[in-house]
């Protein structure tokens, strides 16, 4: 269970201060030669909030889940993370972000643990073993540590990432498509997981086209279509049928039935 | 840095494990030497004539194989985002790739002078020291810009043939310089005599290094 | 409107370069008339170099900055930059013809100026071969600031390999004293050429301009 996790991984990693913009966007535009992928897209996000964003494939969400992670450069707009200013120092800002994507950063031929090993001391964190240990405990693959990343399955490798995550220091964690590979057990698992983050002060986004697993975590629900952002509420204002309804009116067009 | 030695070993230990790269490029060498001996003729003497050219030229194939790699394990595994958000000076990254394609260049190195000695029945102990020493100054200036430029080239396409299009005009000095100081070596001339040689390939290389470093982290933003 | 007048300057000076090279300069008495062509070609290289010290400082800026006035310098120095370098050689070969009797030689300047195209020409592919602006901008950076720097490298490199092999080369102004007459038409053809590149430097910026504005 995460919200209980062993006492070494949590004493390293200490609570973070909260009530704080972890991410303040502006205006943020992105072309792609003559594509427009994003257009005017603002948010902010606070420490301890999660943020669902929501939207069909190809609507900008990996494109503005990248920039919020400085691994693209917005055309124009702003960008602010844990108050400063991303776009002028990326490097100093990265050291708080991290990021679950397509891609899990996992080098196939090293073991689990070597993996967090060498993403450890890259991210100038204490890699001693039993710290690593403790990590994989958490996240209930201590059985495969010295085992080569590449025989895991798809949600082995992604809870792999989340240890990674744990070993971190990172306040703002951008998740791209979490959902999928996971059956039910693995979606509640990676709900818990969100909400211990968040408990300790960190703020995340998950960027998904499955509406049901997207609600689930969220204190916040952002509709992207078409490159803009549609829709930006807490959860708690909208009942979930007529968010279903509004999600499928805005991003699939009006007319579709729900 | 300790970051430098955390990539160093993390792609000894992946390439061990793998056993992709130096296999390859050592079979590549033997093959590069039938080739040589095919191109030229069945006469020995040419090849004693040609053989520090020849040399250089096996070098600079395999480096071409074996730099244009450098971030292919980033590249399929997906871990190249990651190293763009590592924070910290990104130059570690650098010096640490470079130890490694250093490293495995060494190995392809001895391994083509051994069989060049070895079909070609010549030897080369009494040369060994200088050798080694040309060998070193020459694969490190190689090796600096073919690391720097195979991060360039690596998120694209076209890698394969724009690598070597960037490649070989800038290793032209450090080529120059290698087969003419390895030419003194081998013909059992004294050290001093490829002393200006070796002070360019010092002073290339310092050049190489520092813009790598300086520059690397402009290429892994992303 | 300055850079109009900087093309007319440049056509100006062209012409009073070519009747100078034709006209005033003298004929030489080994080589013959073959070697007014280095009325083009020595113009040609100082040019190139003027060319891709531009590009360095260009792509410098552009790191340090991350604006794209510097990258846009790069660029537009870069093109002309290769295009004068290509003069140089072709040129280099022409005169080498008649005087050595062969298309090409590995005289040591020809052979550094080739392998300057090449680099260059590397740049150029690089640039074509990035769409989004700011990648190519700094992978460009790189390649640029290394191609300049190693500019000196291959110089002595390529010399000393010349050495070896041969005494120095032939193929050059003549040397000190020299003669007023081919000085002067020397400096005049460098000057038109000089406001030649600035002219298409400052014409390739404004298009590289047009094409950014009409993206967006």
């Amino acid at each position: 269970m995460i919200a209980t996790g062993p006492d070494a991984v949590r004493e390293q990693t200490p609570p973070l201060p909260a009530s704080d913009l972890v991410v303040e966007a502006t205006h943020l535009r992105k072309r792609f030669g003559l594509t427009c992928a994003l257009e005017e897209v603002s948010l902010s996000l606070e420490a301890g909030c999660g943020l669902t964003l929501l939207g069909p494939n190809g609507t900008g969400k990996s494109t503005l889940l990248r920039i919020l992670a400085t691994l693209l450069r917005p055309t124009s707009g702003s960008l602010r993370i844990t108050g400063l200013d991303a776009l002028k120092e990326p490097a100093a800002v990265r050291g708080a972000i991290d990021m679950v994507g397509h891609g899990t950063w996992i080098y196939e031929d090293l073991t689990a643990i070597e993996n967090l090993r060498f993403w450890s001391v890259m991210g100038g964190h204490d890699a001693a073993r039993a710290r690593l240990r403790a990590a994989l405990e958490s996240v209930e693959l201590d059985t495969v540590a010295e085992c080569r990343a590449r025989i895991f399955s798809a949600g082995m490798k992604r809870r792999l990432a989340l240890a990674r995550v744990l070993l971190g220091r990172a306040r703002l964690l951008l998740l791209d498509e979490p959902f999928t590979g996971l059956d039910r057990a693995g979606r509640k698992w990676l709900g818990e997981f969100l909400m211990s983050f968040k408990a300790r002060g960190g703020a995340f986004v998950v960027a998904t086209h499955s509406f049901d697993a997207g609600l689930g975590v969220a204190d916040r629900i952002a509709i992207l279509a078409g490159g803009r952002l549609a829709l930006d509420r807490p959860t708690t204002e909208l009942g979930h049928d007529d968010l279903r309804r509004l999600y499928d009116d805005l991003a699939l067009g009006p007319g579709v039935a729900s | 840095m300790r970051r430098a030695w955390i990539v160093v070993w993390k792609d000894v230990l992946s390439e061990r494990r793998s056993k992709e790269s130096l296999n390859a490029l050592v079979f590549f060498s033997l093959l590069l030497l039938f080739v040589f001996q095919f191109a030229l003729g069945p006469e020995r003497a040419k090849v004693e004539t040609a053989l520090p050219g020849l040399l250089w030229l096996g070098f600079v194939l395999a480096g071409l194989l074996a730099f244009g790699r450098t971030f292919l394990v980033e590249r399929e595994n997906d871990c190249w985002e990651g190293l763009v958000l590592a924070p910290g000076d990104k130059s570690a990254i650098y010096l640490g790739k470079l130890a490694g394609n250093v490293l495995l260049m060494a190995v392809v190195e001895a391994v083509l002078v051994l069989l060049f000695a070895l079909f070609f029945n010549l030897d080369f102990t009494s040369a060994l020291p200088g050798l080694v020493l040309v060998l070193a100054l020459g694969t490190l200036g190689l090796a600096a810009v073919g690391t720097l430029f195979g991060a360039i080239t690596a998120q694209l396409r076209a890698r394969e043939l724009l690598f070597p299009v960037l490649l070989l005009p800038a290793a032209v000095p450090v080529l120059l310089a290698s087969v003419s100081a390895t030419q003194t070596v081998l013909l059992g001339e004294p050290l001093a005599d490829a002393a200006a040689w070796l002070k360019l390939l010092a002073v290339a290389d310092l050049v190489y290094l520092v813009i790598g470093v300086l520059t690397f982290e402009f290429v892994l933003e992303g | 409107m300055a850079v109009r007048v900087l093309g007319w300057l440049a056509v100006l000076g062209l012409m009073a370069g070519l009747v100078a090279a034709f006209g005033y300069a003298p004929r030489e008495v080994v080589q013959g008339n073959v070697q007014r062509i280095m009325y083009l070609h020595v113009p040609s290289v100082l040019t190139a170099y003027l060319a891709f010290a531009l590009v360095f400082v260009g792509s410098v800026g552009y790191l340090l900055t991350r604006r794209a006035g510097w990258d846009r310098l790069a660029l537009a120095a870069a093109e002309p930059g290769v295009i004068f370098t290509g003069i140089t050689i072709v040129s280099g070969s022409i005169w080498g013809k008649p005087t050595w009797g062969t298309w090409w030689t590995w005289d040591a300047r020809l052979t550094s100026t080739a392998v300057l195209f090449l680099v260059y020409l590397g740049y150029l592919l690089l640039r074509g071969m990035l769409d989004e602006p700011d990648r190519r901008a700094r992978a460009a950076a790189v390649v640029g600031i290394l191609g300049a720097a190693n500019i000196p490298i291959v110089h002595f490199s390529v010399k000393w390999w010349r050495a070896l092999h041969q005494p120095a080369t032939i193929l050059g102004p003549e040397p000190s004293p020299i003669a007023a007459p081919i000085a002067l038409t020397l400096f005049v053809n460098w000057l038109a050429f000089t406001l030649l590149f600035l002219y298409l430097l400052a014409k390739r910026t404004a298009i590289a301009q047009l094409e950014e504005h009409h993206a967006e």
